[in-house]
């Protein structure tokens, strides 16, 4: 059985989160009236925080529904009770990623345009069918967990969804991975960086949400539980941590990316303050004391862990995503470069508020989705009873 | 009334004559510009247009082509990291002999162009005659094409427009760049750029057909040597540059 959220803190929370998805539009719609002239975006840095916001969005989709994966696909029982609530923060935090992606779009009036235009060379076009495949494996996965009379469809529908976010967070990787003429980009390595990342972020998300669902119904988490499920967030962050190095460290090796690497490891100004500082001490090394420690063994410790790995991944989107376009193109290797349209010149971005806010409102849109399935559908993860026998069985 | 008015006959078989000529006088016109495209016929895959741009000719300080494509095209010629600049000036330093170089870089109308692979609904697409353009009523403005471009080619109309030209049709909220004056291409004149450099005297630019062997820029590129920026990414640009 499915506990319920208490009622009122149902409506505290469908108010607030009703109301960052409400500031939210208000900047989409700000940025629709003047252009995009209010937001921190130019010619130079034409992907800016909405994208950090939406891809960590997606990208945690994705990783959120391993949670379902090692129950229904694994067989693992702990980690299928909790399938139907990683089934549906997937759907929340995509549907909040995409409201992002596409509000920060220059004609997002147009969504019916991207919607029967497809030029199948591109890798957006093929994310387009990805979001929309998720939502209905997902959907479905969730009916066949909530309907006994799907039963038998259950763990076919798993395997599906299991293997469609695996496409999908590639498809995510591939944005970027074909751009070939950015240094920051075009590597094969992406992907499955890409994968591991989500696989940290996802579970981030699942811990904080359950801990906190399990905090709001006065219930407490099995600690047996909370360790194995710590214990795999602390894998897929130092999984995270090894991807990210050897992008690095295989840039580095090349002598044409020694400039591009320099940038953001060493002399970029913030982005290298984001990378050492944000992602590798806050966002990895510090969740990891957290959770390998065993002087942090509560929920809280866990939940501070999770928190921080979320903020990490902000950080390295940040220093990915726009530290990847503020360093110049190399168009004429060999030579100083200078004009007025930012060659050979390190593009600078200052994030507007409303593009912020927009960001802001995703998260407030997968918030939302989440506090009202949770209540309605009856989500919240179970009341394990702590059994001695079961334990060897997670 | 029998006796006929010799002046009268003569005025009025001179205003025929005037009449008719000023019926036919565009068709001649048109057939002048032979170059020139009937409306409705579509672009030819036979044609190729490109250019090639003599950095040896280019003037340092010069930017006449820069004022030109301003002027054809309805832009405001601001230089903030948010205006559209569809050509730009790019001086040039060799690391290391020192030797200083001016060109002008402007979308350059590659033969697979990542612009167009990447756009998700077809908007970026080329024409058959080698010229990449961006549909104005289908692009959603996600601006992934600006980050496929190697050549930083493409800029985004960050705000509301007003006094557009009426051959250059741009929208708020999409992505433009040079279009090689494809409006005047397909009149039988030459770009913007290309006939302002000429009148600045330096002629730096010639544009043409690829595919005619007959054409002045083949003939050209078959005696002096010639490049493309970022060869090596294969995409075979319609821009080349001698002398760098």
């Amino acid at each position: 059985m499915y506990s319920k959220v208490e009622a009122r803190n149902f409506y505290i929370l469908v108010a607030a989160s009703g109301l960052i998805t409400g500031i939210g539009l208000v900047a989409a719609w700000l940025m629709e009236e003047h252009g995009h002239i209010i937001t921190g975006m130019n010619n130079q840095i034409v992907w800016g925080i909405p994208h950090v916001f939406a891809i960590f969005m997606i990208v945690a989709a994705s990783g959120v529904l391993n949670v379902a994966s090692i129950g229904s696909v694994f067989g693992k029982s702990v980690y299928k009770a909790r399938a139907p609530l990683s089934s549906l923060l997937s759907i929340a935090l995509l549907a909040g990623g995409l409201t992002v992606l596409m509000l920060d779009l220059g004609r997002a009036d147009r969504l019916m345009v991207a919607m029967t235009n497809y030029n199948l060379t591109s890798v957006f076009a093929w994310n387009v069918v990805l979001y929309s495949g998720l939502f209905s494996f997902a959907a479905i996965y969730l009916w066949t967990m909530m309907d006994p009379r799907m039963k038998p469809w259950n763990k076919p529908a798993a395997f599906a969804v299991f293997a469609w976010r695996i496409i999908l967070t590639t498809g995510t990787g591939l944005i970027f991975a074909f751009l070939v003429a950015r240094q920051a980009y075009g590597s094969a390595l992406l992907p499955p960086m890409f994968i591991v990342m989500s696989f940290a972020w996802g579970l981030a998300v699942f811990h904080i949400v359950q801990s906190s669902l399990y905090a709001w119904n006065g219930k407490t988490l099995d600690p047996v539980i909370l360790q194995r499920m710590k214990n795999l967030l602390g894998l897929f962050v130092i999984a995270t941590l090894y991807f990210v190095a050897t992008y690095h460290l295989t840039n580095l090796y090349f002598a044409r990316q020694d400039g591009f690497e320099r940038f953001i490891l060493a002399g970029g100004g913030i982005f290298p303050w984001l990378f050492w500082a944000g992602y590798v001490l806050l966002g990895s090394f510090l969740p990891l004391v957290l959770i390998f420690h065993p002087a942090f063994d509560k929920t809280r410790h866990t939940v501070i862990a999770s928190l921080l790995v979320i903020f990490g991944s902000f950080a390295l989107l940040y220093v990915f995503i726009i530290g990847g376009q503020a360093y110049p193109l190399s168009i004429f290797p060999g030579y100083e470069v200078t004009s007025s349209f930012g060659d050979g010149q390190i593009a600078s971005y200052s994030p507007s508020l409303p593009e912020f806010l927009l960001g802001l409102g995703g998260l407030g849109v997968a918030f939302l989705i989440t506090t009202i399935c949770v209540r309605v559908l009856g989500m919240a993860p179970p009341h394990d009873i702590p059994d001695r026998r079961k334990r060897d069985t997670f | 009334m029998s006796a006929e008015n010799p002046e009268r006959r003569a005025f009025l078989g001179k205003a025929s004559a005037l009449a008719a000529g000023l019926a036919i006088a565009p068709g001649v016109l048109l057939f002048g510009f032979a170059h020139g495209r009937p409306a409705g016929e579509a672009a030819s895959g036979k044609v190729r247009w490109g250019m090639l741009v003599d950095t040896n000719q280019c003037g340092n300080g010069c930017n006449d082509c820069v004022t030109a494509c301003n002027k054809e095209n309805g832009l405001s010629g601001g230089t903030k990291a948010t205006d559209s600049q569809w050509i730009r000036k790019v001086e040039l330093k060799n690391m290391k002999g020192g030797r200083n170089l001016s060109l002008p870089v402007m979308c350059q109308h590659c033969e697979h162009p990542p612009c167009v692979d990447v756009c998700p609904t077809g908007a970026s697409f080329r024409r058959a005659d080698g010229i990449v353009l961006v549909d104005k009523h289908r692009c959603i403005g996600c601006r992934y094409c600006m980050m496929a471009c190697p050549y930083k080619a493409r800029s985004f109309v960050h705000e509301p427009l007003a006094d557009q030209k009426p051959d250059v049709p741009r929208g708020k909220g999409t992505v433009e760049s040079c279009t090689l004056c494809v409006h005047r291409v397909d009149r039988g004149e030459q770009p913007a750029c290309v006939e302002a450099c000429a009148k600045a005297g330096r002629g730096a630019i010639l544009f043409g057909d690829l595919n005619d062997p007959e054409s002045e820029i083949s003939k050209r590129i078959r005696t002096v040597a010639s490049a493309q920026i970022r060869a090596d990414l294969m995409l075979n640009p319609g821009i080349r540059y001698e002398g760098i």
